[in-house]
This record gives structure tokens, sequence and C-alpha cells, in this order.
């Protein structure tokens, strides 16, 4: 199946692409042959999506080349890569779910009877071609939003097709499918590549890859990491082309002496993965991270422990009290505190002020018989923005207009005045710039020593390595394992994650690598 | 502040603009003594609906809630024979649990606030027409002693023959506990942080559904209490149009007065002068003899419009004047 012809079918040379603050993409090199299937892997971050937008026509690239045959070809914009046969199928389906599936093949380049009319007759008999081509044994007139969602995925495929795609990128598209849905896929995309269509696939299942790939092309930190022939491909070699990078100097990690118990959760049942069971400690003064991939269940796991989306089962106990955690506020009063993943949506009220949001919490403590205590809101607000150095012209300044480094100091000092025993924060670096991010950790470690407990999710895996006195590590909704200070590393966070146990006897099934950094 | 600067100096403008173009007819007593009277009687139904539009909802049930008390007390008074305290009694109960029900059907059942009173505007209207069978209810001559609480007039020092309307003293006492409510304790800034970023209060700890229904509550309540006073003052009310429209007077007035449907926003201030501003837009009407009456809800309309356009502008130049705020977030 791989490619032979003088001139791959698509081949893009030295593409770069810099966003504020960051090279994206630098130099990246990329080419797939007639009836290849070349999958992209690498860390969330490494470059993927953003090359993937480039070819697509979504975005511009700063500088490179895009070849089709050889020839080189401008794609400023999705009609134009469409024009030249490269169609993107992303990660969400672009479906308007309340039309029929011809309706959607055919969107926005309708077929017309006396130049106003739609020719439905036309839509169904072009539509029912193309519906075959994919496998797919429905009528084009059934609405799209009642197909289960492998179907939808096979209708988007069908719509690639109908515009006479060459070059067919797919965006993660087994994330929300069953196992039976994901094998028919597997057959369509096999069937695709030996009509001749070239596929780009990015999935961060390496199993998958490991099944569908002719040649494997992985990206780190915007450049060619390296590529792997049929031969070659396999777990290992994968990952060690994704990760192998020095964790810097930046973390003031000491390690930390840590005390009795204060949060020991048992069979913990989450809404979210509810036949899982969590359990788990944290003690006094300890800074515990916890890795894995987007999905496995971590945002989810800190929600239930704050009362956000009640825990189904299981008994939560706060310095040895058993405590019903239904709601936040339950959380709140037991001594927990939560900064949220979503700064923005769940952390601040955006439109209020700096002083408003950092008492937002601790009114109710602080409140003499319902009145607002004005002195100690004040107070307060003045001793958070000193500690954390929240740099704000003042403290009616709106908070949406402070930098994202400052908001999360806002988000973070609005939970230490109310002095919790255990902090759980979410990404607590994400969107946050260097400075304000060594400022974060420090303040870490401070809580750390004064007794505090912390819970960090993070998808930076140097966030994880730099920070953690021991990494709780989630699978698929379990805390597949646990690893102590001097077994934390890269490589043995990742097999965890990607759902290896610790001593892999048997060999992996289904891979995921998803998101270390965002 | 200078948001009620800004409504307040179309409030004096109006109301020179009617005095000049009806020859001074507005200034007469009378006049100024109605005008004071129902603009205190809809700011009460403006102060309430301002916490619901506040959380981000809306209530459109107040006119049928005036309705129901309204007709129902004089029903209850004088068809059904009921005591005066269990009758009032009855009629505020009814109007506080319409509310209640108001605010669980929107945060428990998770049902739009439009779509909530909005059959609730239809069903309490029905209900009056059908336990009085569409007759106009009125206290006749009795009950003159507690009709005082809306019809009688407080003298006013140095002011000969000019007495304060009794339903101002109640504005003063709602509008008086609606503000420190608002400004002064914790629930009011629970209310003024949910309706900005509702998850981001729940996340804080705020128990975001009681804070709500609260509101709805406050709204219906305040409804109940003018549909009391309102009735009290007219002494004759019709089921098939007592309080029509009045849900949208209260709305507008309490828009004019800063309050942003998207919720988070209002001052009671404001919204008091919003009602009064109503009030005398439809005074104006009334009184300047090129205006025909029949075009009223044009130019009410047209002023709303224009004072809404008005604040978005002034609202859009103040935010291009801050450097970093590129991205007004939305909700």
């Amino acid at each position: 199946m791989a490619n032979s012809a003088q001139h791959p079918l698509l081949e893009v040379c030295g593409v770069s692409k810099r966003f504020p603050g960051v090279l994206a993409l630098d130099q990246v090199r990329l080419r797939a042959g007639k009836g290849e299937i070349v999958a992209v892997v690498g860390e969330n971050g490494a470059g993927k999506s953003t090359l993937m937008k480039i070819l697509a026509g979504v975005q511009p690239a700063d500088a490179g080349q895009i070849k089709i045959d050889g020839r080189e070809v401008k794609v400023d914009s999705v009609q134009k890569a469409l024009s030249q046969g490269i169609a993107l199928i992303h990660q969400e389906l672009n479906l308007a779910d309340n039309l029929d599936i011809g309706a959607n093949l055919f969107l926005g380049r309708e077929p017309k009877r006396w130049k106003i009319f739609i020719d439905k007759r036309r839509i169904a008999a072009e539509s029912a071609r193309y519906l075959k081509q994919v496998g797919l044994d429905a009528d084009p007139s059934f609405i799209v939003g009642g197909l289960p969602i492998g179907r939808q995925q096979m209708v988007e495929i069908a719509k690639a097709l109908s515009v006479h795609a060459r070059v067919l990128i797919m965006d993660e598209p087994t994330s929300s499918l069953s196992q039976r849905e994901t094998e028919q896929l597997f057959q369509v995309i096999q069937g695709l590549a030996g009509k001749g269509v070239a596929i780009v696939y990015i999935s961060h299942r390496l199993g998958e890859v490991r099944r569908l790939a002719d040649r494997v092309v992985v990206l780190r930190d915007g450049k060619n990491a390296g590529e792997l022939r049929r031969s070659e491909i396999n777990h290992d070699n994968m990952v060690q082309l994704m990760v192998g990078r020095e964790v810097s100097q930046f973390y003031p990690h000491k390690p930390h002496h840590a005390g009795e118990p204060v949060l020991e959760a048992k069979e913990l049942r989450t809404p979210r993965h509810p036949t899982k069971p969590l359990s788990f400690a944290l003690r006094r003064g300890e800074i515990v991270g916890m890795a894995g991939l987007v999905g496995a269940g971590r945002t989810e796991l800190l929600q239930t422990l704050f009362g956000v989306t009640p825990a189904l089962e299981g008994i939560v106990r706060i310095d040895g009290a058993k405590r019903r955690l239904q709601k936040p506020t339950d959380a709140i009063q037991a001594g927990l505190a939560l900064v949220p993943e979503d700064r923005k949506q769940q952390g601040l009220v955006l439109e209020m002020a700096v002083r408003e949001n950092l008492s937002l919490p601790s009114l109710r403590r602080d409140q003499k018989k319902g009145f607002l205590h004005s002195a100690g809101e004040r107070r307060i607000c003045a001793e958070m923005i000193r500690q954390l150095q929240v740099k704000t012209p003042g403290e009616e300044q709106t908070v949406r207009l402070l930098s994202g480094g400052n908001q999360q100091k806002v988000v973070l000092g609005k939970w230490l005045a109310l002095n919790p025993k255990v902090l759980l924060l979410d990404e607590p670096t994400r969107g946050v710039d260097v400075g304000a991010k060594a400022e974060i950790y420090a303040m870490m470690e401070r809580l750390a020593k004064t007794g505090m407990a912390i819970l960090f999710v993070s998808s930076e895996m140097e966030e994880i390595l730099g920070m953690s006195d021991r990494a709780l590590v989630m699978h698929e909704g379990r805390i597949i394992g646990e690893l102590s200070r001097s077994a934390l590393s890269e490589k043995n966070i990742m097999r965890l994650a990607t759902g290896q146990e610790q001593t892999s006897k048997t060999p992996p099934s289904e891979g995921r690598i998803r998101s270390w950094t965002n | 502040m200078k948001k009620i600067l800004g409504i307040f100096g179309i409030l004096a403008v109006v109301i020179l603009a009617t005095i000049l173009l009806s020859d001074g007819k507005f200034l007469g007593a009378y006049n100024l003594k109605n005008q004071l009277r129902w603009t205190a009687l809809f700011g009460i139904l403006s102060i309430g609906v301002a916490f619901v539009i506040i959380t981000g909802g809306i209530d459109l049930s107040i006119g049928s809630v005036v309705c129901l008390v309204g007709c129902g007390l004089p029903w209850l008074l004088t068809a059904q024979k009921w005591p005066l305290p269990l009758a009032l009694l009855t009629v505020l109960t009814t109007s506080l649990l319409i509310g209640l029900l108001h605010g669980l059907l929107i945060t428990k059942l998770k049902l739009q606030p439009f779509v909530v009173t909005l059959c609730g505007l239809l069903m309490y209207r029905g209900i009056t027409r059908g336990f009085t069978a569409d007759q106009t209810q009125g206290f006749g001559s009795e009950y003159k002693g507690i009709r005082k609480m809306a019809n009688a007039e407080i003298p006013l020092p140095f002011l000969d023959g000019f007495g304060l309307p009794a339903p101002c003293l109640f504005l003063i006492v709602v509008a008086t506990v609606a503000g420190i409510f608002l400004n002064q304790t914790i629930y009011g800034r629970y209310l003024l942080a949910l309706g900005r970023n509702e998850e981001a209060a729940r996340y804080s700890g705020i128990n975001t559904d009681k804070m709500i229904t609260m509101a709805y509550v406050i709204c219906s309540f305040t409804a109940g209490l003018g549909g009391i006073l309102f009735v009290m003052d007219v002494n004759s009310a019709q089921p098939s149009d007592f309080g029509n429209f009045y849900e949208l007077y209260a709305i507008a007035a309490a828009v004019l007065g800063g309050c942003s449907l998207r919720g988070g926003y209002g001052t009671i201030l404001g919204v008091v002068i919003g009602a009064a501003l109503m009030r005398v837009l439809q005074n104006m009407i009334m009184l300047v003899e090129f205006i025909p009456t029949h075009i009223e809800f044009a130019v009410i309309g047209a002023v709303i419009l224009f004072g809404v356009i008005a604040d978005e502008t002034v609202k859009r130049i103040a935010s291009r004047r801050q450097p970093s705020s590129k991205h007004p977030s939305q909700k």
C-alpha cells in the first residue's frame, strides 16, 4: 500500500506557524502517498491540530509549502482546500443534526431546479451512492440527529467523498465511538485507502494507530520528532519518540513531611464512571499530582469531592469524620477548596471586581447576621492581593481585565481566604504565563509547608514530575497506579496513563495518549 | 451611579418638556399627586421584577398576580364575607406561594423562566375570571379605613393643600428594604454574582437554586402587595383587564433603570426612577394636546428603545476606552 509514485499525493514541506509566544509548528514535514494511511501522533500541544488546520485551510501557515501531486497549492480557505481535494473530518462533527442525511451531504451546494427549488430527487440519488461507499445502510431522508454517533461519522465521511476528497484528514475520529463502530470505521478507512485516498489519521489511541497505520509521523514541540515504518510501529517506539525531554529546573519542589491523613476517600463512585470505585488518601502537608489522559476522569473526581457532581456511593472522611458532600457548600464547610479547570466559567465572575471575587466564598463566614462585613472584606482582599502578588491597579478592578495569571491568583486567593485543609487544583497553570506559573508553584510549596494537603490535576507532564511528592495516575475512570517520588518518570506515568499496568505482563490493549499539554 | 444620572437626566428632560408643552397642567396639585401615587404603585412592582431580572430571569405573570390579588381580596371580603385580616393574609400568602412555585419549577425542573411565567400570566387571570364569574369586584362603600393605605394623603410641612399619597410611603419602605438587601447583605451580593455567572457562584459555595427561588418569591410578593394597593385605590377591578400589561410596564421600568436582561446588573434607585419615567411619559401623552392619546404605546416604545440604545452606546464607548477589554465576555 505504500507510496511508490514519483510525487507523493500530499507533501508538506517546512511548514511553520507562530502564535503569540509560541512557535506552534517549526519546519514540519509530512507526506502521504496515494492509498497510504499515515498516522500523526504526539502529545497535545505538539502541533498536530495546528498542522491539520493549516492543511484544511482553517488557518494560514506562516511559512512552508503544501504540494498536491508535486504541484504547490495555496489553501487559504476551507473552500480552496476542498477544491484541491483535502477534506478534514473534525473531532466534533460538523453536521446539522436537525436536517436529513441528504441535506447535510449537499449543504451549501444543493442541486437546484428552476434556480430556487431544491432538487430533492437528485440529492436522494447521489446521497445513496455515497452512503453505499461508506457502507452506511440508511435512507438519505433520515434525520441526522436520530443516528447513533458512529453513523453520523459515516455521514461526515460520505460528505467528504461527495466533494471528491483525495486526502482525508481525520482528527480523533474514534473518540466517541463504541468498539463496534470503531471497527466499522476502520473497514471504511481501509476501503478508501484501497481506492487510492490518502488518509492522515490523528489519534491518541496508540492501539488503533498500530493496527491501522502504514507509517507513523511523530511530532514533539512543533517539530518532527521521527517517523516509524510499518515494521517499526509499536507502543514503546511511539512513546519513546513522543516524550524524551529534559524536565527543566523550574520547580521549587523539596520533599515534604507528610502528616496524618486528612482526606480519605473510599469506594467513591462518580456519576461519570459509576462502575469504577475510587479509593485514595491525602495526608497533611503533601502535594499529590494526578496524572492521566484527558477524559480519564480526573476532573470528575475533583468535582465529585467538591460536591459539584455528588458521589453516587462511597465514603469521604475529613480528619477522620465522615462527610456528606452533596453540594459545594458541604465541601467548603468540610475544609475543601477547588480551583476549577475552567477559570472563566467556573472560577470567576469575570464582570465583578477583584474584591467581590476574592470575598465570594468567605462572605458567609464573615457575615454579620446576613449583612456584609465590609471592613473585613477589604482587609482579606488586601491581604490576598499582597500575599499572592496579584498585579491589579486596585481591588475594584474588573477581573476580566486582568491577565490569565493574575486571574488565576484571584481564584487561588478566594479559597486561601478560607484557609482550607485540602486544596484541590484542576490544571492550575493552564493559560498562565511563565512568571505567574513560577509564583503559583512557589505558593503551592508554601501552603504545603503550612500543613495543607494539595491534590492537583495536571496534563503537563513536567508539572507532575516537578511538583509532586507522589502521583496518582488515572486511566478510563480508574486510579490505575501510584508512583512515589523516586518512581516518577515520564515513561512510568505514560505507561500507566495509557492503560498498561506497572508490571506489564500482558500486552497493552487500547493505548491512548491524550493531552499532556494543552 | 453614572448610570442613574443618565436615567435621571432623561426623567428631568421629560418632566420639563411635559411642563412646557402642557401649559403647566402637569404641575397642578391633583395631577402631581396622581403621578406620585401611580409611580409608587408601579415602582413597587418594578422593584420586585428587578430582583428576578438581576438573576437573569424574567417574570411575565406580574399583571395576572395583580389581577388575582386585586380581584381576590374584595371577592373574599364582600362575596365570601371573610374577615379582613384573614383575607389579607390569604392573598399575600397566595402571592408568596406563586413565587415559590415559579422558583421551584425554574430551578428544580430547569424550566425556562419565560415559559413558566407566561403560563402563570394565562393561568392566574383565567382562574380569577373563573371564581369571580367575570364580575367586577370592589369594596363598595365599605372598608374605607383600610383603603386609606392607598388613597390617604400625608400632609407635608410648608406645603398647604398638598399631601404625599400613601402608596409613596410603601414605595419608600419597599425601596429602602430592597436597596439594603441588594447592597448590604450577602444575599444581595449572591444575587448579583449568580446573575453574572451562575456556575462560578455555585462553585463558590452559593446555593444558587435557593437564591433564584427567593428572587421569584420577592417578585410575586411585591406583585401581590401592589395588587392590594391598586384595588384599594381604584375600588373597582374587572377580572378581564385589571393589571393588564403591568408586567411589561414593570419590566420596562427596570430595564430603563439599568437592569440588564442578561442578569447581574441593577440598582433599586434606578428602577424607581425608571418607573417614574414610565408614568410621566404616559402623563405627557395625556396632557399634551397635539399628541393623540391612542398612540401612547408607540411613544412609550420609542422612548424605551431610545433609552436602551443610548445606554448600550455609552457602554460601548466606555469599554473601548478600557485598553485590555478586547473580549467582552458574553453570557
